[in-house]
C-alpha cells in the first residue's frame, strides 16, 4: 500500500499544477460550470484575462477526494498559481476585491489584462 | 442534512476560544451559511491557513452535511 504522499492521484495533481501556470479544479468546465462557487472563480479569472486550466472533478470522483487530501481543503473550487494553493472561492473574491489577486499572479509572471 | 447557526458558532468556539463569531443564514435552507470570524490566533496566519483552522473546528463538516460556508476571517 502506497503512502498518501505518492498515491497516483497526487502524482496527476502534482503534475498539473506543475505543467500548467494557473489551474482550478472546479465543478464542471470554464464554459458550462455546474456550481455557482465555481462558476464565481472562472468569471474573476475570465475578467482578468487569465489563461488557465480547469479540471472538472466531477467526471473524476478520485481527483474530487484527492484534491480535497492534497490542499487540506474541504471544498471545490481550489485555484493554483505556479503549484501553489491558492484558495477557494471566498478567499480568491477577497484577493480579487482587493486588488491583491492580480498583484500575485503578475508578481509570478502570468499575463493580466489591467 | 443540515446544521443551524447555534451549532456553527459553538463548534468554532470549542476549537477557537477566543473567537467572535456572527453567522448569517443565506437561504434559510440550514445549508448556505456565511460567517466573520475574528479571532487573535489568525494574527501571524495567512487567509489560507485561518480559513483551515475555521474547518477543522468543524470537524469534518464543511463540504458534507455544510454545503456552502461563505467565510470571512479576520484578527481583532
Amino acid at each position: 500500500m502506497n503512502t498518501m504522499t505518492d498515491s497516483p492521484v497526487f502524482e496527476r495533481i502534482r503534475q498539473d499544477i506543475t505543467d500548467n501556470a494557473v489551474v482550478l479544479y472546479m465543478k464542471g468546465t470554464p464554459i458550462f460550470p455546474q456550481c455557482g462557487f465555481s462558476a464565481a472563480v472562472v468569471q474573476i479569472l475570465t475578467h482578468l484575462g487569465v489563461k488557465f486550466k480547469g479540471i472538472d472533478i466531477l467526471q473524476d470522483p478520485a481527483l474530487r477526494q484527492g484534491i480535497k487530501e492534497f490542499s487540506s481543503w474541504p471544498t471545490i473550487p481550489q485555484l493554483y498559481v505556479k503549484g501553489e494553493f491558492v484558495g477557494g472561492c471566498d478567499i480568491v473574491r477577497e484577493m480579487f476585491e482587493t486588488g491583491e489577486l492580480g498583484e500575485t499572479l503578475a508578481a509570478s509572471g502570468i499575463e493580466v489584462r489591467r | 442534512m443540515a446544521m443551524d447557526a447555534a451549532t456553527i458558532e459553538r463548534l468554532i468556539k470549542e476549537s477557537i476560544s477566543d473567537a467572535q463569531v456572527t453567522i448569517e443564514d443565506l437561504r434559510g435552507d440550514g445549508d448556505h451559511y456565511a460567517a466573520h470570524v475574528i479571532s487573535a490566533a489568525f494574527v501571524g496566519k495567512s487567509r489560507v491557513q485561518q480559513h483551515q483552522m475555521v474547518y477543522a473546528a468543524l470537524r469534518g463538516r464543511m463540504g458534507n452535511e455544510l454545503h456552502a460556508l461563505a467565510l470571512q476571517t479576520g484578527v481583532p
